[in-house]
């Protein structure tokens, strides 16, 4: 069995800062009407939230550092977009997770329905 | 891509959710989880003792690649046929590492009798609580190890 340092897990360290972005709603909220709306502006993404400019452009900074989302001027405006790359890595860690539950109850299944025969 | 922002483990980075349906009576799948001699079988981990509500129990992993590996898993509650609950640490797989001081995670069992059968829904929560680290470590063990277990599910459920 090989499980040593590999790439992979330089790969890993590199996708930490992605859960602690994630973990707050406002910001999941911004990743949401970016992956629908497309490419948005500060003030754009700040309506309807219900939460200061300031506020959200420090979450969108947040983002911005995990590489979850890239920025550039237009004018004065500052355009946000999704760093699609990334995110990927991030939503791979519970796919993997529920993918070892999978395969539990995969067994669990056989093991209660052979039996019942 | 867009699409994938809507899938529910980006949006919920605290829990996994399962729901299977069983085609075996509730009493059978509850001694299947219940029963730490019958849980060790399709989990793949040896147990030395019965669970109990608020005891701490010990196993060792019998899955292939993490032999020997010691699982520790404290017992929540227990209630015959419906509910089943632990907590444990989620991959806490390597040797050299002492995980007693970290969170766990919590995993519960419901049960639900239905048409003949029994619809089982796990849910591990507390994911958010585990240091980053960890996740990662996670992901890495995952990445390595689990791949392979991916085929098994298409040939076991069915449906979901």
């Amino acid at each position: 069995m090989s499980r040593g340092r590999s790439s992979a897990a330089v790969k890993l360290s590199e996708a930490a800062p992605v859960f602690a972005a994630l973990g707050d709603e406002t910001r999941v909220g911004l990743l949401t009407r970016l992956s629908t709306d497309g490419p948005l502006s500060t003030t754009h993404l700040s309506k309807g939230t219900g939460v200061t400019r300031q506020a959200i452009t420090k979450h969108l900074r947040t983002l911005g550092r995990a590489g979850l989302v890239r920025d550039r001027q237009r004018g004065r405006e500052t355009i946000w977009e999704l760093e699609p790359k990334r995110l990927e890595k991030a939503r791979r860690y519970l796919d993997q997770i529920s993918s070892e539950w999978d395969a539990a109850i995969g067994r669990l299944k056989a093991f209660v329905e052979e039996e019942s025969n | 891509m867009p699409e994938t922002l809507n899938s529910a483990p980006m949006t919920d980075t605290d829990k996994i959710e399962k729901k299977v349906f069983l085609n075996a009576p509730r009493s059978k799948v509850w001694r299947a989880i219940a029963d730490s001699q019958q849980f060790g079988e399709w989990f793949r981990v040896k147990f030395e003792e019965p669970f109990k509500e608020g005891a701490t129990i010990f196993g060792r992993i019998t899955n292939p690649g993490y032999e020997n590996v010691k699982l520790e898993m404290v017992v929540e509650k227990v209630q015959p046929e419906s509910y089943f609950s632990y907590r444990w640490h989620p991959y806490g797989v390597d040797k050299t590492r002492d995980y007693s001081a970290e969170p766990m995670t919590l995993i519960e069992f419901m049960l639900e009798e239905v048409n003949g059968g029994t619809n089982l829904t796990i849910v591990e929560s507390g994911f958010d609580g585990i240091p980053l680290d960890r996740r990662a470590e996670a992901f890495r063990m995952n990445n390595n190890g689990w791949s392979g277990q991916l085929k098994n599910i298409e040939r076991y459920v069915t449906g979901t």
